[in-house]
Order: C-alpha cells, then sequence, then structure tokens
C-alpha cells in the first residue's frame, strides 16, 4: 500500500479510486496508521471511526458508479474552518470542547463532490502566527530537518503549519489552509509544498474563524499544481451567506495547468530586493526568472514603491479587525466559562484563561490602535497607505501580468530558535503581506533546496480573479524546478 | 405667528429648556437585519435566533434589502437627503445581549441626513424639527435581571432585529413639543408602513437629551434619559429632570454630562449604573459589508409606491375642506378615524366638510374611545355617519334628534335612515304641519298667550318647550320659531 500510495497526487489518486486499483477504504486506512503515530504533531482531531464509514460508503458508490469528482478523497482541513458536528478549536483552549453545528461553505462544496474529511489539522492559536508554535496544543514539527542539524526540530510555518506538515509528511494528499498575511503560502514554502491563496472574495469565509476579514482567504494546499487547481474549482465561487465573495464565474483552473506562457510578462519587483538579502536567495529567485523566460516569458523589472509600508500597514488592520472579531469569545453562549460571580470577572477571567499569549498581545494591540487616541495616526492611516500599496499593483499590472518573488526570506528555522521579539517574527511575512492587503491571487511552489537542505519557494502574484495565469505559470516552475518530494525522508 | 416659548421658572432665573430626540424604530420586516431569524413579538425566549444571531464562529451578516427599503422610504417620508452611498461600522464593547461583542450600525455615513418633520403645537401654530440623519442598525438581546437570585437572563429573540436610528436636532423646547413630535414621527412611520411605532411593545424606543439655560444663555450641559418608552413617561421625565438640572444650577452645583433612567415609579430621574471608565466604541468600518450603494432608478421606483405623506395630507385636507390646520391635526391624530374621515367625506352630498368634521371630532370620537376593539372592525361605518350628517344638512333631522339616531345606530349598527323611520324622528319643517299644533297650544293656553302679549317675553321659551314635547322633539326649532313668533304679534 504504502509504495503504491507513495508520490500519488490527489488527481492520480482519484484516477486510481476510479480505475478500481484503489479503494477507499484502502486510502482512509493507510492515512489513519500515518496519522495515529502523527509524529509531526499535525493533527488535532481525527474521527477513525467516522472515517472509514464515509470510506465504505464511497467505495460503494465507486462501485455502483455513482460516484462523483472527489469521490473517496480525504483531505485535512486546518481547525479554525467549521466541520459539522467536529470539534473546532482554532489552536485555542478558549473554544473548550465547541462543536459547530454548521458547515463552512467550502468544505461543504468538498463534501457535496465526495472527498472526505480527513482530520483537524493544527495552527497557530486564532490563526495569529507564522510558526505554529503558539498554538495550545503544542507546535507541529517540520517533516524536514537541516542537513547541519539533523536532530533539531523546526518550525513548519505558519499559521496553516498543521496542513502543511500534513501534506508534507505524507499524512495526508491535500489539506485546506487560510492565508491572512501569508498563513498558506509560508508554511507551504517552509514545508516544500504548493499552497495557494486565491483573490479575496474568490472563495465563501462563511464558517471559518475570521482573523481579518478583509485579509483572509481560505486556499488548498497540495503536492502539486494541479492538485491546487482542482481543488479551486471545487471551493470557489458566490455564496449568499458571505456578502464578501464575487459573483465572478468560476473558470476549470486545471485547464491552465500545462499551456504555453509565451509571451507572458513577469514582474520583477525591485523593492523586494531587499539590502541584507542572502545572496542564494537572490540567485534562487534569479534562477526562477530564468526558468520562466527559457519558457517564452519576458522578465521585466516592476516597481512596487510602497513596499517598506506593507508591514506595518497589515500590522495595524489585523490587530485592529482581529480585536473586534475575537470579542465574541466571552465564555456566554459556547466555549469556555469561567465561573465567576460577576460579568466583568466572567469576561476577563474567561478571555485571561483561554486566550494565550499571542493572541492577547494582538487583542490589546488593536484595541489601542482603533481607540480615539491612535484611531486616525494608526488605524485611518493604515487604511490610506493600504490603498496605496493596492495602487502600486494596479498600476503594475498595466506593464505586466505575474509577479516573481521569493515566498519567503528564508528556510524554515529552528522551533527552539523562534525570535522573542514579535516585530523580528512579523517581518517574515514580507514578501506575502502586501497580497493580502491588495487583495490579490498568490501561489507559491516548492522550487529548490538551500544550502541546508531545505525547501526554498518561488511566489506567483496575479491580478485580481486571474487565478488562472498563477497555475498555468506556477506549472511551469514546478515542471522546471523538480521538486523532491517529501525529500526530507531520505535526510 | 409663533407662540412664545416654553420657560421655567427658577429661584434665581427663568429658564429655557432644549430637547434633542433619539428615537429607535424597529423595522417593520419578517426577517432581522443581517439573518433570517422572524422578528414577530411575543415568541417564547431564544426561538427566533440564527447562529449569525447568537454570533457563533465564522458567522457573517448578510443584509436584508426589505429593511434599506425600508429605511429608505422613512427616508424619503422625511424629506430627508438620500446618501445614494453609506456604510456600516461596528460598535464595539462588551454586553451579554449583544453576542458579536459590537453591534453593526452606521456611524461615519448615515442612509439619510438633513430631514425634517413639521409639528402642529395645540394653539395650531406649526414649527419644523430638523432631523439630523436616519441610519439603520441592530437591535440588541434583552437582559432581564429579575428572574433568578443569582444570574441574569439573556433572550436573544430581539437581537440583530433591524432599528431606523432617528436623530432630531436640539429644536424642541418643551414636553409638550416632545410628545408631538413623537406622535408625528410615529404617525408618520405607521402611514408608510416602515415601523409598527408600538411603544408598549417595544417597537419605537425613545431616548431624551435634555438640557436648561436661563433665558439669553448659550445651551447647557446635556444630559440623556434613555429607554422612554411612552409619550407620556418621556414628558414626565423630561420636565422632571429640566427642573432637576434647574436646582443643581442654582445650588451652584454643575450637571454633569451623564445618562439616566426614569423611574416611573418613583417619578425621578436617576443616574445609570455608572460603568468604571466612559465607554470608548472605536467604531470602524465593518469588512465584512460592502458599501450599501442605493440604484437611482430603484429610489425612483421607491418613491412612487410612497403612500400621501402627512404633510401632504394635510395640506390636501385643507385646500378640499377649508377646515383649520388644527381641526386637521386632530383629526390627523389617529390613523383609523383620519380613515374613517376621509371616507365619509368622499360619500358626502350636502353634509359639509366642516359638519362632518365636528362630529367625527366629538360624538364620534367620544364613542370611539370607549370602543374596546379596533374601529374599523366596528359595525358603525362612514356610510352611517354620512347619513346622519346628511340627514340634518337638509332639515330632516334636528342636531337634537341627530345625537339619538347617532347613539342607536353606533350600539346597533342600524342604518340611520331606518333609525329615524322607525322612531319617527323625522323633523317636521313644513308649516302645513307645525302650524296646526302651535294653533292648537295657544288656544289652549289663551291666559299665557295673553301674558306674553302683556310684556311676559320668557313665556316664548315656555311655548316652545310645550311644542317641542308635543312634537316628540321633532320640530325643526328654527321654523318653530319663525311661526310661533308670527302666530304670536
Amino acid at each position: 500500500m504504502r509504495k503504491r500510495l507513495k508520490r500519488l497526487t490527489l488527481r492520480q489518486t482519484a484516477k486510481n479510486l476510479q480505475e478500481g486499483t484503489l479503494s477507499a477504504t484502502e486510502l482512509a486506512e493507510h492515512f489513519l496508521e500515518k496519522i495515529q503515530a502523527d509524529v509531526f504533531n499535525a493533527f488535532i482531531t481525527v474521527h477513525p471511526e467516522i472515517l472509514l464509514e464515509q470510506a465504505k460508503e464511497a467505495d460503494l458508490r465507486i462501485k455502483r458508479q455513482e460516484n462523483r469528482p472527489l469521490e473517496g478523497l480525504p483531505i485535512a482541513i486546518k481547525d479554525n474552518i467549521c466541520t459539522k458536528d467536529v470539534r473546532m478549536t482554532a489552536a485555542s483552549r478558549i473554544l473548550d470542547t465547541f462543536a459547530p453545528p454548521y458547515e463552512a461553505t467550502v468544505t461543504e462544496r468538498l463534501w457535496n463532490a465526495g472527498a472526505l474529511l480527513l482530520g483537524k489539522t493544527n495552527l497557530d492559536e486564532f490563526a495569529m502566527g507564522s510558526t505554529t508554535a503558539t498554538s495550545a496544543f503544542g507546535p507541529t514539527k517540520n517533516p524536514w530537518h537541516s542537513l547541519k542539524a539533523p536532530k533539531q526540530d523546526l518550525v513548519p510555518g505558519g499559521s496553516s503549519g498543521g496542513s502543511a506538515a500534513a501534506v508534507s509528511g505524507e499524512l495526508a494528499l491535500a489539506a485546506l489552509g487560510t492565508d491572512t498575511g501569508g498563513s498558506i503560502r509560508q508554511p507551504a514554502a517552509f514545508c516544500g509544498i504548493t499552497g495557494i491563496k486565491p483573490t479575496y472574495g474568490r472563495c465563501s469565509r462563511f464558517g471559518i474563524v475570521p482573523l481579518a476579514s478583509s485579509l483572509d482567504q481560505v486556499g488548498p494546499m497540495t503536492h502539486s499544481v494541479e492538485d491546487a487547481a482542482w481543488l479551486l474549482e471545487f471551493m470557489a465561487g458566490h455564496d449568499e451567506k458571505d456578502a464578501t465573495t464575487s459573483a465572478q464565474s468560476v473558470p476549470k483552473y486545471t485547464r491552465a495547468v500545462g499551456q504555453s506562457i509565451k509571451g507572458l510578462r513577469i514582474g520583477i519587483p525591485e523593492e523586494y530586493r531587499t539590502n541584507d538579502m542572502d545572496s542564494a536567495l537572490q540567485s534562487f529567485w534569479e534562477q526562477g526568472a530564468e526558468w520562466l523566460k527559457e519558457a517564452g516569458a519576458e522578465i521585466k523589472k516592476v516597481s512596487l514603491p510602497h513596499t517598506h509600508c506593507a508591514v506595518k500597514t497589515y500590522t495595524v488592520i489585523c490587530g485592529a479587525e482581529a480585536s473586534s472579531n475575537l470579542a465574541r469569545f466571552d465564555g456566554v453562549r459556547y466555549g469556555l466559562r469561567a465561573s465567576e460571580k460577576n460579568l466583568h470577572d466572567l469576561y476577563t477571567k474567561t478571555r485571561d484563561a483561554g486566550f494565550g499569549t499571542e493572541v492577547k498581545r494582538r487583542i490589546l494591540m488593536g484595541t489601542y490602535l482603533t481607540s480615539k487616541s491612535s484611531h486616525e495616526a494608526y488605524f485611518e492611516k493604515a487604511q490610506k497607505v493600504r490603498r496605496l500599496i493596492y495602487n502600486d499593483f494596479v498600476n503594475t499590472f498595466h506593464d505586466v501580468d505575474v509577479i516573481l518573488t521569493p515566498t519567503a526570506p528564508t528556510g524554515a528555522f529552528p522551533l527552539n530558535k523562534i525570535p522573542n521579539d514579535p516585530t523580528t517574527l512579523y517581518l517574515n511575512d514580507v514578501f506575502t503581506v502586501p497580497i493580502n492587503l491588495a487583495g490579490l491571487p498568490a501561489i507559491s511552489v516548492p522550487a529548490a533546496l538551500n544550502a541546508e537542505g531545505l525547501p526554498l519557494s518561488l511566489q506567483l502574484v496575479g491580478r485580481a480573479f486571474d487565478e488562472e495565469t498563477l497555475f498555468k505559470t506556477a506549472a511551469v516552475l514546478e515542471k522546471c524546478a523538480v521538486f523532491p518530494r517529501a525529500g526530507w525522508e531520505d535526510k | 405667528m409663533t407662540k412664545e416659548r416654553f420657560s421655567l421658572q427658577g429661584q434665581k432665573a427663568v429658564y429655557h429648556v432644549t430637547i434633542g430626540l433619539e428615537v429607535h424604530a424597529q423595522i417593520a420586516s419578517r426577517a432581522k437585519l443581517f439573518s433570517s431569524a422572524p422578528t414577530a413579538f411575543g415568541a417564547a425566549p431564544n426561538t427566533q435566533v440564527t447562529f449569525v444571531d447568537a454570533g457563533f464562529p465564522g458567522m457573517l451578516p448578510v443584509l436584508n434589502k426589505k429593511c434599506v427599503e425600508q429605511a429608505a422610504k422613512t427616508s424619503l417620508g422625511l424629506r430627508g437627503t438620500l446618501n445614494k452611498t453609506s456604510y456600516f461600522d461596528r460598535k464595539n464593547y462588551f454586553y451579554p445581549d449583544l453576542p458579536q461583542g459590537y453591534q453593526i450600525t452606521q456611524f461615519y455615513k448615515p442612509i439619510m441626513e438633513k430631514g425634517h418633520l413639521t409639528i402642529f403645537r395645540e394653539d395650531g401654530t406649526e414649527k419644523v424639527i430638523r432631523v439630523n440623519r436616519l441610519h439603520i442598525e441592530q437591535d440588541a438581546g434583552k437582559s432581564l435581571h429579575d428572574r433568578d437570585p443569582n444570574f441574569s437572563v439573556i433572550d436573544l429573540n430581539r437581537a440583530g432585529v433591524g432599528l431606523m436610528e432617528i436623530v432630531s436636532e436640539p429644536d424642541l423646547f418643551s414636553p409638550e413639543e416632545a410628545g408631538t413630535y413623537v406622535r408625528t414621527l410615529r404617525n408618520l412611520l405607521v402611514t408608510l408602513g416602515t415601523s409598527d411605532g408600538n411603544m408598549e411593545e417595544g417597537s419605537l424606543r425613545v431616548d431624551a437629551n435634555v438640557s436648561v439655560a436661563p433665558i439669553g444663555d448659550p445651551l447647557g450641559t446635556r444630559v440623556e434619559i434613555k429607554n422612554l418608552n411612552s409619550v407620556r413617561f418621556m414628558q414626565q421625565a423630561i420636565l422632571y429632570e429640566a427642573q432637576r438640572q434647574i436646582s443643581a444650577l442654582e445650588s451652584g452645583n454643575k450637571v454633569a454630562q451623564e445618562t439616566r433612567l426614569y423611574d416611573t415609579i418613583k417619578k425621578e430621574t436617576r443616574a445609570m449604573r455608572s460603568k468604571e471608565d466612559a465607554q470608548e466604541y472605536r467604531y470602524f468600518p465593518d469588512p465584512d459589508l460592502p458599501p450599501l450603494v442605493l440604484d437611482d432608478t430603484w429610489v425612483e421606483e421607491l418613491t412612487q409606491t410612497l403612500p400621501e405623506l402627512p404633510d401632504d395630507k394635510r395640506a390636501r385636507l385643507q385646500k378640499e375642506t377649508g377646515l383649520s390646520l388644527y381641526d386637521i391635526s386632530v383629526l390627523m391624530g389617529d390613523l383609523s378615524v383620519l380613515a374613517f374621515f376621509e371616507k365619509a367625506l368622499s360619500l358626502r352630498d350636502q353634509a359639509t366638510p366642516k359638519a362632518l368634521a365636528n362630529w367625527v371630532m366629538s360624538d364620534f370620537m367620544a364613542a370611539a374611545n370607549r370602543l374596546d376593539g379596533a374601529l374599523n372592525a366596528h359595525h358603525f361605518s362612514p356610510q352611517h355617519l354620512v347619513g346622519i350628517v346628511e340627514m340634518v344638512a337638509t332639515d330632516t333631522l334636528s342636531g337634537k334628534m341627530a345625537k339619538v339616531v347617532f347613539e342607536e345606530a353606533w350600539e346597533t349598527g342600524e342604518k340611520p335612515a331606518v333609525i329615524v323611520e322607525k322612531k319617527g324622528l323625522v323633523q317636521i319643517s313644513s308649516t302645513e304641519e307645525l302650524l296646526p299644533v302651535i294653533d292648537a297650544l295657544l288656544e289652549e293656553e289663551k291666559q299665557k298667550v295673553a301674558a306674553y302679549k302683556g310684556g311676559q317675553e320668557k313665556l316664548f321659551g315656555y311655548f316652545v318647550g310645550q311644542l317641542m314635547k308635543r312634537t316628540k322633539g321633532q320640530a325643526n326649532p328654527g321654523i318653530l320659531n319663525k311661526l310661533l313668533k308670527e302666530r304670536l304679534s
């Protein structure tokens, strides 16, 4: 079984299921066995009996040739996405044993297409972070190890670290993550897998615990570009339960994979080349451009002048929205409730016990930044700068069709070497954050190993609702890179 | 003619009162503002709540178009500037009846600004009250503190119901004006069908901002009195508060800017349990909701669906009937009475609008007020009234007899013509019928006639009384008098 499943993509597995060379039950059993060991601490909740039941049913449907496109395929879901009647924690103590009586729209669409819930994956608490180390359920470990320190545990990135590690660690064929400032792309990069953050409004946020409502998007994390394109076909589209979704039609994204990029104009933003950029990273980035050029694309230098404002702008807006979004976790209607005799204590004791340090930090900061004394200088100012960052991209896309950058400034770093200073940590997101502010789609593709043998990825940014161009271009990079899937196994 | 402004006499000075009202009117719609839960009053607790209303994780608000329609209609009724683009903002604070931890409202740019409402005071003068804004917002749930000794309980049925907050400028100067404003506004809402305006059920609530200042001085510090749920209590509260402020000022104290509640039993205002610090609401645009953009065509079509607005109706009625503005205001004070009157107007022939109005404002309204059920369900119809008034107009019925017929028709629902026929109440106006009766009386009372002719003029009344008795009150008084005079001369 293991041999057969090794290196299969989601698409290939689906084909096998349809052809009968593989059964849904075998598939489920295979992953459940691996998850049982869960050496990476990638999962928070798994319901083996339910999954096996559903796999059996899937097999029956396949036999009767009543199978739907994703029939029997188990998908791991980040634990800030509500799946009906299954405990949802957002990696926090404050939700206690809460199980939502409703389903998120994006997962409902996957289940309607026949996919199965593999399990709920670990994340930074309330998606606040880029290491998954702030989870109340312990950190997730990156399946990859540095050549220089093979015994040292590395961060998988965050906040969708559980999903990234699960896919990378071959505990799942595919997973869903969410991305507010890079939380799909950066962990995908650290773990050497593919991840896409769609255009804001492309996928429904209904049933997804919001971090920053104007920045969040859910997206697939997969072994291949084609897998990501395929899952997005099911997930994307207007939802009447989410007023921020777009009515734009959903193309067959998989058709973009394999298309020629001849004549496509690729932009290399000058401002992303920071002064202290690692020369190896620089070369890696240039290699990416070279691959695309060889495939017929035109490489151009572009300018995004307000790039240097992005992290601060993001920090303000994200903090502000988060402080408001997390107000509902108060112990009154669901989740953890401190037993107290008055209202004030009920609120303060519940939230003090329920929230971790990073969450508290961001709530306090967000509250402060929207308070009377700071509102104009910070919050309103950040909104204005956001507009400028957005305009930078709009202007640039007059001259180019796709922008190419590295996804992260470094490869994965050690768990025990996480910077104490939050600001340093936030700077990790410097390449990914501007894209959320502008609401644009971006995909991360693993493309090389650094000197320590750790994954490096390239990020492609596209016009709003032009995921097709991203998939087209990413497929080229993927082909050229020939990235060693599960290369960590050979370490 | 402007009336002299209301004032209160203090010990040291005479004071003017300034009042601004914030009216919260529940939007008449089947579903809530951002969720599909029903809004019907009186349901069992927590049975009209969706997960969106209860602030569950991952839930999102979706705007109810009907609520926008109702708010836009009201805005048109207030002759305000409808903002083609307006926004929703979050007002952040913690309270158990606010599940999301924030209220969705419109802070920065409301749907309507710069409207006005004309009120008609008792003395017949009119006054224009400016309306600063109308905005759409969510209502909160209900907290009940008296159900359990150890716990407060929360009912979320009301959480998320749509409200229109209508904020007046501080243009009201007396409890009377405030009362008239609320009644006029409520009338408008009910006419438009955009709110039930029912203060007892809580679909209309008023917060009053009150300040006092010696005549000629600039405005004083204003105090807010929250959650007044009847016009009468509001007026009492305003008067009490104004006097309280005057006492405070005359004792050398400052009036604190605070929020107070009105105790309807003790009949006084008292400060609300103070929160530690002043709440900061940290308003910011709600990122879950796109801007509210109103289409020109949609607004135009909506304008076409508006019923006749009270102002227009008032002007039209005045033109058509020649009644005074005061009379018309009285008639317009109750929509069912008004409907009755207008129907009666449309049926009249000889009866004058003034006559109809007088009947409605006196006998009719007195009877209607005693009525238990709905006026339009009662068997006394506009046709009945017109029937009576027409007969008076044509001298078929005397005024006195008309009242008798009215009472009977009101009780039994019998047609006036039938009652008159059955009871033989037709007014006797013909000379042929009256003369014999007069002659008969004068023949019998020869002595009194002589006395009258001799100078006892008071006996005329006696003769009239006797003749009325003999004609069972049906003699036409005017004609009777004329004929009697002739006969006695």
